[in-house]
């Protein structure tokens, strides 16, 4: 009998590993020959730890399950047994790209990884130029995940162009935004995708050499990033010889020291480089002076694993998704006081309403839903009333917001506006490199003048609106030029609080 | 607030510290930007960065000292001082705030007796912050060690904390 449970670190932080041994225990009572496998998460953490058991080649769902369920799990009975888990609503919804193998493949098993169409990808780009790799990322569409929305293939090009003896490509894997995890399962889920796509990238820009930056919040992610490039080499898939083509590219895993700021790649670059991770200015660009001052490629992991089944399927298939200039798929990030939580993976263009009500099914306390931060800490809070803002690049600029790492983070109506505002500030006061002034001092500022307000100095609003536009226009990075956009969303869009804190203290 | 016990190396004699962590960093010596990783290594083995480490350290990467000191003082996770036995990270970022996190920092603090970065007298414990740990589906969430726990609520962290001062 085979069965199927989770290494990834949220069903392990509810129990998988609980489960295991319980179902093994009852494996051996009964003379059942059992297999385990540790996968990846399919992504719906309010049923995790969930269980696959296979029946007749179909892989059955079981969860949320608990130790004392394995005699239920492994006769399938009970309310927690689930049916096919590809026939769960969630998973059927689904355009799984990106994500195509996480939860179905054991993560470190690279003969599982190649059954799955994976190394398709890095096979076609050994037959292909520089150029045409590049063609046929920007033909796809893709833009950076990690924030920004920068189109791939141009950076590649630029990195590509520049003459340097040696050459980079860097791994963002800091993930430091509250509600967002799509990093972290896919390291955990499927880390070939990403050993993948980092060695297409080198070899298009003609770099030999990738680190991942990755945050060391994350040991689970760690250890199977670590063994997963170990086996690539083994495989030769990394080293001297990629795939026999003769040409080279070999990677290392780094991990971070709990900075936030480290996240923005000047930062992160300084922080390889063995320094404070201090930000730098811009230009130059890292891709043109980057690690060590050298050409260098940073890529978010999200950006890097889709790079392979854009060219395994091609440009136009990838392109096929989504809507206007924001191209393919999106993996949303569902978290916070939700019912149904964790990773969804789609085309962009549903609205806030449809994943808040209908994905997440609302909040887990069955209270009302009062914001939806969207973004990391860094992004504007939401109000139900913009709930029929399409997810996409620019329709949530458009909105005062930004999509960011695609993570929500969904509140009820306890939530305290004021409080979340303070917090804004407070995070950056934190996390400040100190490099520049309006974040280094503003956030200290916005911490004081919030403080004031919630005991009874609402004249002080304009004065905050003021510090803000400080903030956005002078900071380094967008960790305080963006600080303001959960601070003033708060403040616009949820004024009843600020009146309440005026009442509370008077 | 008593710091936490001194860990029993600390006896050992300097020159062996500064032996230790000069194979360390030759162990690190074909890393290009070698000096997170040997930062994360001394401390892997003392439980924070000696003071004595840092010019060892500057040494033999032809450093300033002061440049080693700026960089372990810029990162939250490197310590200059030990920990207690086990370090009790709960997570303060908006996901968890949103499924009752506060509620748990609160107890925690409570019961623990410190407030955060501060060890119980008896050095058995330390409280960090930490924001997100990339459970945020499942929140409230806390790390001790490397293990990660998800849905944090009173009863569990009752019982974890009777754990861990046991
Ligand atoms: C304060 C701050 C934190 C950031 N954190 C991350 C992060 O954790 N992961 C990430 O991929 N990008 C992060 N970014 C964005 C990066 O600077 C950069 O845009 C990104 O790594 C580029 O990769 P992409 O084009 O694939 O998105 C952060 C930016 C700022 C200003
Ligand atoms: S916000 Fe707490 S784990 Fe992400």
């Amino acid at each position: 009998m085979k069965v199927w449970v989770p290494r990834d670190a949220a069903a392990r932080a509810l129990g998988a590993d609980e489960v295991v041994t319980a179902l093994t225990d009852e494996a051996a009572k009964r003379g059942f020959d059992l297999t385990i496998v540790r996968n990846g998460s399919r992504g719906m953490v309010w049923l995790e730890p969930l269980v696959e058991v296979e029946v007749d080649g179909v892989r059955h769902a079981f969860g949320p399950a608990l130790p004392s369920d394995a005699a239920a799990i492994l006769d399938l009975s009970g309310p927690k047994a689930l049916g096919p888990t590809d026939d769960l609503d969630w998973m059927k919804r689904q355009d799984r790209l990106t994500f195509q193998r996480v939860g179905v493949i054991d993560p470190l098993d690279l003969g599982e990884y190649e059954a799955h169409g994976g190394l398709a990808g890095l096979r076609r780009a050994l037959g292909m130029s520089g150029q045409d790799i590049v063609d046929e990322i920007k033909e796809s569409g893709l833009r950076g995940r990690g924030g920004a929305g920068f189109p791939t293939g141009i950076k590649w090009d630029t990195v590509r162009l520049a003459e340097a003896p040696q050459k980079y490509v860097v791994c963002n894997a800091d993930e430091g935004d509250s509600g967002t995890f799509a990093d972290r399962m896919l390291m955990e889920g499927d880390p070939f995708s990403l050993v993948e796509g980092m060695a297409i990238a080198g070899l298009c820009v003609g770099a030999t050499k990738g680190y991942v930056y990755l945050r060391s919040e994350y040991p689970d992610a760690i250890a199977t990033m670590q063994e997963a490039v170990r086996r690539a080499r083994a495989a030769r898939v990394l080293g001297a010889d990629v795939l026999g083509s003769g040409r080279a590219f070999d990677m290392e895993i780094r991990v971070g020291a709990g900075a936030y700021v480290c996240g923005e790649e000047t930062s992160l670059l300084n922080s390889l480089e063995g320094k404070r991770g201090i930000v730098r200015a811009k230009p130059p660009l890292p891709a043109l002076e980057g690690l060590f001052g050298k050409p260098t490629v940073v890529n978010n992991v999200i950006s890097l694993a889709t790079v392979p089944v854009i060219l395994e399927k091609g440009a136009a298939h990838y392109a096929g998704f989504g809507r206007g200039r924001s191209k393919g798929t999106v993996t949303l990030q569902i978290a916070g006081n939700v019912a149904r939580g964790g990773l969804f993976e789609t085309a962009f263009g549903l609205s806030l309403g449809e994943i808040v009500d209908d994905l997440a099914g609302g909040t887990r306390s069955g209270r009302p839903v009062k914001a939806v931060q969207v973004g990391g800490p860094l992004g504007a809070y939401f109000p139900p009333a913009k709930f029929a803002t399409p997810f996409g690049y620019e329709e949530f600029d458009a909105e005062g917001g930004l999509i960011g790492h695609a993570g929500l983070v969904v509140f009820d109506d306890g939530v305290d506006m004021v409080r979340q505002a303070r917090f804004a500030m407070e995070f950056c006061a934190v996390e400040s490199c100190g490099k520049c002034t309006p974040c280094r001092i503003g956030a200290v500022r916005g911490v004081e003048t919030i403080d004031r307000i919630a005991a009874g100095e609402p004249g002080l609003l304009p004065l905050l609106a003021d510090l803000c536009e400080t903030m956005r226009d002078g900071s380094l990075c967008a960790l305080g030029g963006f600080t303001p956009f959960p601070v003033m969303s708060a403040v616009t869009h949820f004024p009843d609080d600020f009146a309440k804190a005026r009442e509370a203290a008077e | 607030m008593m710091r936490a016990r001194a860990l029993p190396f600390r006896k050992r004699p300097m020159t062996d510290l500064a032996d230790r962590v000069r194979d360390i960093v030759a162990d690190h010596a074909a890393l290009e930007g070698p000096l997170l990783p040997i930062l994360h290594a001394v401390q892997a083995e003392w439980g924070h960065v000696p003071e004595a480490a840092v010019p060892v350290i500057a040494e033999a990467l032809n450093l300033s000292r002061a440049e080693v000191y700026g960089v372990v003082t810029f990162y939250h996770d490197f310590r200059e001082r030990p920990a207690g036995q086990h370090v009790l990270k709960l997570c303060r970022a908006e996901a968890c705030q949103a499924q009752g996190g506060a509620g748990i920092a609160k107890l925690a603090q409570a019961r623990l007796g410190i407030g955060w970065h501060e060890t119980t007298p008896d050095g058995r414990v330390t409280l960090e912050p930490v924001y997100c740990l990339g459970l945020c589906a499942c929140g409230p969430s806390a790390m001790v060690g490397d293990q990660v726990i998800g849905r944090m609520d009173r009863e569990k962290l009752e019982t974890l904390i009777e754990g861990l001062r046991a």
